[in-house]
């Protein structure tokens, strides 16, 4: 299945692409699986979004999908089925906190 | 030697600033990396277009960028800071025991003699070492294992590892600092460390003349004599005449011994310069006029340079690697401050001009000489 991604403007800028990344991910899709997509076919993202060796997403980084915060869901639970099915992006972005 | 290229790093981002060797007419690149927070540039003396960035923000985490084209275009490479096997803990500000946990590199010290040599000195406090330019970095852990480590406690910007002395030819001999733990010294190329903090007197920590917990801010050394060391503690200027086994105070007439940055004239190893700043509360030059202070006698004795420097309502900080000095022959000595200005004197201190004004906070400043 193809996933859409949107990424925020910094990691973009990282790893070189404009507008929504297309990843390609076994189903069931699931954030961890997703991710892992992600890092592999753009490496530079690695321990940007996600810690190094914990894995454990980076405090300030937000998971959004279907206009709901899945920031908190287990890493190994299914996307949501608009997102698994391209309807709907799963979108990464920087939480509000100043600076 | 055909000019200089002055690297800045800052809070929202990185700039590159070049000249030729009258040092009066500058072009200023950048933002590069805007909006990442840029704690420090450093660029290879052994390879003089490999630059590196420590490049990080709370919401990203750490990057490392590197050049190898003078600045033109970079690349990320390794930015994997795992701390070797149990990392135990340190003491955290309200004396409790706090896990280790990476934060964010510090200050990056390429080898004076392996272009493909670099070390790291990062938050939480330890010392990382690529011989990949880079590309992948191991923990000297040692360090961090010494026998003093779970005692030590950050400093108000974290228990960080800031700077890092590399030997001209003795690639065994590694002299960091750590705020607020102290000096510390390996003479096998990081296997082993002693503390070196004999002669500190620090009045904020219950044993003023402790083996560690001092506040050392900065440390700088001539190459030709690595012996001598100097530091900007926390209060106190400070120097070593035997590699830091023992220290003598050299604040002499200094209007405030409170401070961030000291270094060496790059062809008189007694000539050193410090930025005298009020107090460990008012981050500020004293009287609101910015003014670096020259010792030409290795210190004690001290002039007040002040030509082309705000000589009033001049309320900035100079952080700890905000000052660099070129190798040109009539030597360059440069710095940034918060406020965003970047200064150089083209003739070892006697005047000054401001490079650039109105950047972002100003985080950290080398120089590089080139060919």
């Amino acid at each position: 299945m193809t996933v859409r991604v949107v990424l925020p403007a910094h990691l973009r800028k990282l790893a070189g692409v404009a507008g929504e990344l297309e990843i390609e991910v076994t189903a069931p899709a699931t954030v961890r699986s997703l991710l892992d997509a992600v890092e592999e076919r753009h490496p530079t993202l690695r321990g940007t979004i996600r810690e190094h060796g914990t894995g454990r997403r980076r405090p300030y980084v937000r998971f959004f999908a279907c206009r709901e915060d899945i920031s908190h869901e287990a890493p190994d639970l299914p996307l949501p089925a608009a997102v698994a099915a391209g309807d709907e992006p799963f979108i990464v972005l920087g939480a509000m906190s100043g600076g | 030697m055909s000019g200089v290229r002055v690297l800045v790093g800052t809070r929202k981002g990185a700039f590159i600033l070049t000249a030729d060797g009258n040092r009066s007419d500058w072009k200023v690149e950048g933002p590069l990396f805007g909006g990442w927070e840029i704690y420090h540039v450093q660029g290879s003396s052994v390879a003089q277009d490999r630059i590196f960035v420590a490049q990080s923000t709370d919401w990203f985490g750490q990057l490392i960028q590197r050049s190898d084209d003078g600045g033109r275009t970079f690349e990320a490479v390794g930015n994997e800071f795992s701390y070797e096997g149990e990392t135990g803990t340190h003491q955290w500000y309200d004396g409790t025991p706090h896990p280790w946990e990476f934060a964010r590199v510090w200050h990056i010290e390429p080898s004076p003699t392996d272009a493909d040599v670099v070390y790291a000195g990062v938050e939480d406090a330890a010392l990382f070492r690529s011989s990949d330019g880079g590309k992948s970095w191991s923990e000297l852990s040692a360090l961090r294992r010494h026998a003093t480590a779970a005692g030590w406690q950050p400093g108000a910007g974290g228990l960080c590892l800031h700077t890092v002395l590399l030997h001209p030819s003795d690639p065994n001999r590694i002299v960091v600092a750590i705020s607020a733990a102290g000096a510390f010294r390996s003479d096998d190329g990081g296997a082993t460390w002693i503390p070196i903090n004999r002669g500190l007197v620090s009045e904020q920590i219950p044993d003023p003349n402790a083996e560690v917990g001092h506040c050392v801010h900065r440390l700088a050394m001539h190459p030709s004599r690595p012996d001598v060391l100097f530091m900007q503690k926390h209060w106190d200027v400070m120097r070593s005449d035997d590699g830091g086994r023992s220290w003598r105070e050299v604040s002499g007439n200094l209007p405030t011994d409170f401070g961030f940055v000291v270094d060496v004239h790059a062809h008189e190893p007694d000539t050193v310069y410090v930025i005298p700043i009020t107090s460990d509360s008012e981050h500020y030059p004293p009287e609101g006029k910015l003014r670096v202070y020259r010792s030409r006698s290795g210190g004690e004795e001290w002039e007040a340079l002040s030509k082309g420097l705000p000589q009033e309502h001049c309320y900035v900080n100079v952080l700890r690697d905000a000052m660099a000095v070129d190798r040109m022959d009539s030597c360059g000595v440069y710095f940034g401050t918060t406020g965003g200005d970047v200064y150089v004197s083209p003739d070892a201190g006697d005047t000054w001009q401001a490079i650039v004004s109105n950047l972002p906070p100003v985080l950290s400043v080398e120089v590089q000489t080139l060919a």
